[in-house]
């Protein structure tokens, strides 16, 4: 639709689009803006938005309560090893369903979903109960299978999806060549799948490294994750408010900036494909 | 070696039958064609010599071998598919050697195969390049090539020119062509075009429904066909077929005569008509007649030129020798 | 496409995600059945039998029950309000030309990947906080009394902490639904001298339906489960006590599993009803 539209129409869209753009982001912008201020700037009426002495100090406080890398270090295991099992246990999984199609793919699929809308809440004791048996309470393995059970349906969606873009003629062809079942997933799907691997990865490192429920009724101290640390906060420490923003920007950091390539992913991903 | 034979195969989906019991012999070294209307099995029959499908029931053996259910990998087959299937994240080098790096054959050799089926077809200086950043006309070439370098008992090409355009075809068709009479391996060829059929068949298999409607050489099924089916769909322009009393008058149902076997004059002949359309193509015209009586349309073909308008009476007269008959069953009467 | 080979692998294959999702899904939950016909205490007897429906009666009979329904409904509807109106004006206003657009976006967006409990905490402190908020410091600013938020009104609170959070949500995929709404549609519709509202009303909005209702029900199952938000600004007091909340208390605060069980086949059963008509969709989809 190429129509020229008028500079003051484009300059009335910018100006107003920047203004709520930037008021959504202004909790972000603050709390990193916080972050660098003593703890005297930080609540000063009125408030200082960019003329206050840049400090690191309330960083170096953080990182030295000595536990802090230990639940960042928690974050990744978790996030990351609940994603890399989910796909391991996904691919296989996504290459059935949508190489080898049966009249019962799409009940699967839904049933799938159907698990994750389960509330969590309706099966907290037994979880929590099933963690005490197996001595698992409190530990980062019952936290990356809970996480990977949890997201494993919208894994094995997006993989799906992905998947069935492939065309079935180029793993027909591999088999003709000689590959085995294994050279053809290993050769040839994968290696053509890698950016929907790739997004797949991404966004559900996202969602486990976000995710509060389990991480905050299954911890701790040992395998607590930054979810957990982040809310230790809402004690009275919580005044602190240039440490509490130090913190928060460490713990969203990394994922502001994953989230900003993983943004074209989210919409097919979070709505199973429904909206593309 | 590389003779295929198919024993009472038949092939179902679900309720649906596809493949009525089959037999069929394909001989070591024959260019061998299915060719039918779309939905007639004949992409179906080829995925189940090549296994990429299971037989519902019935014997497929290969080189006098029970090859019923042993895998793709392992019947010692090509395939060339439609779309070219090339793996798209490797080289056309890769490409061409990923079968030999499954068969384990040494480096060396792979080279050596690569370099002379990269030569045979032209792909030298593409050898570095992505499947993504080559014409049709090159990537059929890769899908050949990769299907050569395995030195396959036979090769199965599934409608491999359809993708191209009209003037690559016919390139390709020949190239193809070529490269069996230097190879000498058998091939199995799909296509919905009688033209591919005609030109590049040492036998041609039609096929209908799953059945299969007849068997022979390229101008067997010209001059004999066995039915009205096999009449219909092989020659171009179709040939004519004609009902009712026209046809009685020569003890059928129906009779069918080829456009190239009517004559044509302005002033006498058997059955009069009025000229349609009339396709000139410098070397033929296609004449169209309307209002003979004996059919919607009648094709007429002549030789070179003539000066006919829209709309003027036209004679034709069947060479009658070569008239063909049909019972009412569409079988063919002699 | 397929042989038996294919096919047996096929099946194998997917075992793994099939058994273990299905050990996920079916273990805790025959589970939690079973504890919700049981008088279950564990730090008080453990135990204690079957008492039929009792939990059932008692969970609903209970004078926290209805207001934690309202809560719920409260919250999820005033989330599904806002987020959803604002992110039809915020998408329309993102497809429109302007410079900058990629970055707007993931301004938009960003709140999004903000973990719960960070956002919860930093609208409780940084901007809620009575002396020291933000918010307080601008109601002085214009001469008015700070409003202690999380208290006073603690229920709008809550609700702008979880729309901040859901907004991105409803606007990144309304966005993409207009993005492919075909141009040549509202281009048809203005030579046919349709004014731009009512482009809108008659083009775009019939367009979006069904985004709509996906934005709806996907947020109806997350906002359902919200937690985090919760537990770390008023902890379940000032009637901010959801049905999950009240659930979590009644499991893990006073330990009373028979109870808490019930109350969870209740929110399992209310999430299988708003998951049955988002999975119609899906599945509607995936047939195409």
């Amino acid at each position: 639709m190429a129509r020229a539209v008028t500079q003051q129409r484009k300059l009335i869209n910018t100006a107003i689009a920047w203004g709520i753009g930037l008021l959504i982001f202004f909790p972000i912008l603050w709390t990193i803006l916080t972050s660098f201020k003593t703890e005297a700037t930080a609540i000063a009426d009125p408030p200082v938005f960019l003329n206050f002495d840049w400090t690191l100090e309330n960083y170096t406080a953080v990182m030295e309560r000595s536990n802090y890398a230990k639940f960042l270090w928690n974050s990744i295991i978790i996030a990351g090893g609940s994603t890399l099992l989910g796909i391991l246990v996904a691919v296989p999984a996504a290459w059935s369903m949508a190489f080898v199609p049966s009249k019962r793919t799409k009940d699967i699929l839904l049933w799938m979903l159907s698990t994750k809308m389960l509330p969590a809440v309706g099966v907290l004791y037994p979880i929590y109960l099933i963690c005490i048996k197996f001595g698992l309470l409190d530990s980062r393995l019952a936290l990356v299978v809970i996480l990977m059970l949890m997201n494993l349906p919208i894994i094995v969606w997006m993989l799906y999806t992905y998947f069935r873009e492939i065309p079935g003629e180029i793993l027909e062809a591999a088999r003709m060549d000689g590959a085995s079942l294994k050279e053809e997933i290993l050769y040839i799907l994968t290696p053509m799948a890698v950016p929907g691997i790739a997004s797949t990865l991404l966004l559900n490192f996202i969602l486990a490294w976000n995710e509060a429920f389990w991480t905050l009724n299954l911890t701790a101290v040992n395998a607590a994750p930054l979810t957990a640390f982040i809310a230790s906060y809402s004690s009275p420490e919580g005044l602190f408010f240039a440490k509490l923003s130090a913190a928060s920007t460490m713990a969203i950091a990394p994922i502001l900036i994953l989230g900003w390539f993983s943004q074209k992913q989210l919409v097919s991903g979070l709505t199973f494909g429904a909206v593309k | 070696m590389g003779q295929i034979k198919l024993n009472q195969v038949t092939k179902s989906f679900g309720d649906v039958n596809v493949i009525p019991p089959l037999d069929l012999t394909i001989e070591d070294g024959e260019f061998t064609v299915f060719v039918g209307p779309s939905g007639c099995g004949k992409s179906t029959l080829l995925r189940l010599i090549a296994g990429l499908e299971d037989i519902s029931s019935g014997q497929i053996q290969i080189d006098g071998q029970d090859a019923t259910n042993v895998p793709p990998a392992k019947r010692g087959l090509a395939m060339v598919f439609q779309s070219y299937a090339l793996y798209p994240h490797m080289s056309v080098r890769k490409n061409i050697a990923f079968p030999m790096k499954m068969a384990g054959i040494d480096e060396a050799e792979q080279n050596r195969r690569i370099e002379s089926a990269a030569k045979a077809l032209n792909l030298t200086d593409y050898l570095d390049r992505r499947p993504g950043q080559l014409s049709g006309g090159q990537r059929q070439r890769v899908a050949i090539g990769r299907a050569i370098v395995r030195e396959p008992a036979a090769f199965l090409f599934d409608e491999p020119l359809s993708n191209l355009d009209a003037a690559l075809r016919v390139g390709m068709r020949l190239e193809i062509s070529e490269l069996h009479k230097r190879l000498k391996t058998t091939m199995i060829y799909v296509t919905h075009d009688q033209v591919e059929a005609m030109t590049m068949a040492d036998k041609i298999v039609v096929l209908r429904a799953g059945n299969i409607e007849q068997v022979g050489s390229p101008l067997d099924l010209y001059h004999n066909p066995r039915n009205e089916f096999v009449a219909g769909f092989i020659g171009s322009p179709k040939m004519n077929l004609v009902t009712g009393a026209e046809a009685q008058k020569h003890g059928a149902t129906t009779v069918g005569i080829r456009p190239e076997h009517i004559d044509v004059s302005t002033t006498e002949g058997t059955w009069k008509g009025r000229v349609g359309v009339a396709e000139h193509l410098g070397s033929d015209t296609f004449l169209h007649i309307h209002d003979t009586g004996l059919a919607d349309l009648v094709t007429v073909r002549i030789n070179g030129d003539i000066q006919v308008s829209h709309g003027d009476d036209i004679y034709l007269t069947p060479q009658l020798d070569k008239l063909h008959k049909f019972g009412a069953d569409g079988l063919r009467i002699n | 496409m397929a042989t038996q080979h294919s096919r047996s692998a096929a099946r194998l294959m997917m075992a793994p995600a099939v058994i273990l999702l299905l050990g996920w899904m079916l273990v805790p939950l025959i589970m939690t059945l079973t504890f919700s016909f049981k008088k279950y205490l564990p730090l008080r007897g453990g135990d204690l039998g079957w008492v039929g429906f009792e939990n059932y009666t008692r969970f609903v009979t209970s004078s926290a029950f209805w207001p934690s329904v309202v809560a719920t409904l409260a919250i999820v509807g005033g989330v599904l309000v806002i987020t959803i109106g604002f992110g039809i004006l915020l998408a329309i206003l993102l497809n429109q030309p302007m410079w900058g657009q990629g970055i707007v976006r993931i301004l938009v967006i960003a709140p999004f990947f903000v973990m719960p409990t960070v956002s919860a905490l930093v609208w409780k402190n940084m901007f809620m906080d009575p002396t020291n908020g933000l918010l307080s410091h601008l109601w002085r600013f214009f001469g008015a009394e700070p409003v202690s938020w999380l208290s006073e009104a603690s229920m709008t609170s809550i609700v702008m902490i979880v729309s901040w959070q859901w907004l991105p949500f409803a606007t990144l995929i309304l966005l993409t639904a207009i993005q492919s709404l075909d141009s040549e549609q509202l281009e048809a519709a203005e030579m046919d001298g349709a004014p731009t509202f009512k482009r809108f009303l008659y083009i775009t909005l019939p367009h979006l339906s069904r985004a709509i209702t996906i934005v709806l029900l996907i947020q109806t199952i997350f906002l359902l489960a919200i937690f985090a938000e919760i537990f770390v600004t008023t902890g379940g007091a000032f009637g901010t006590r959801t049905l999950t909340y009240l659930i979590f208390q009644r499991v893990l605060e006073a330990q009373n599993v028979g109870l808490g069980s019930a109350g969870g086949v209740y929110a399992i059963i209310l999430a299988n009803i708003v998951a049955i008509f988002l999975m119609r969709i899906v599945g509607k989809n995936l047939d195409a």
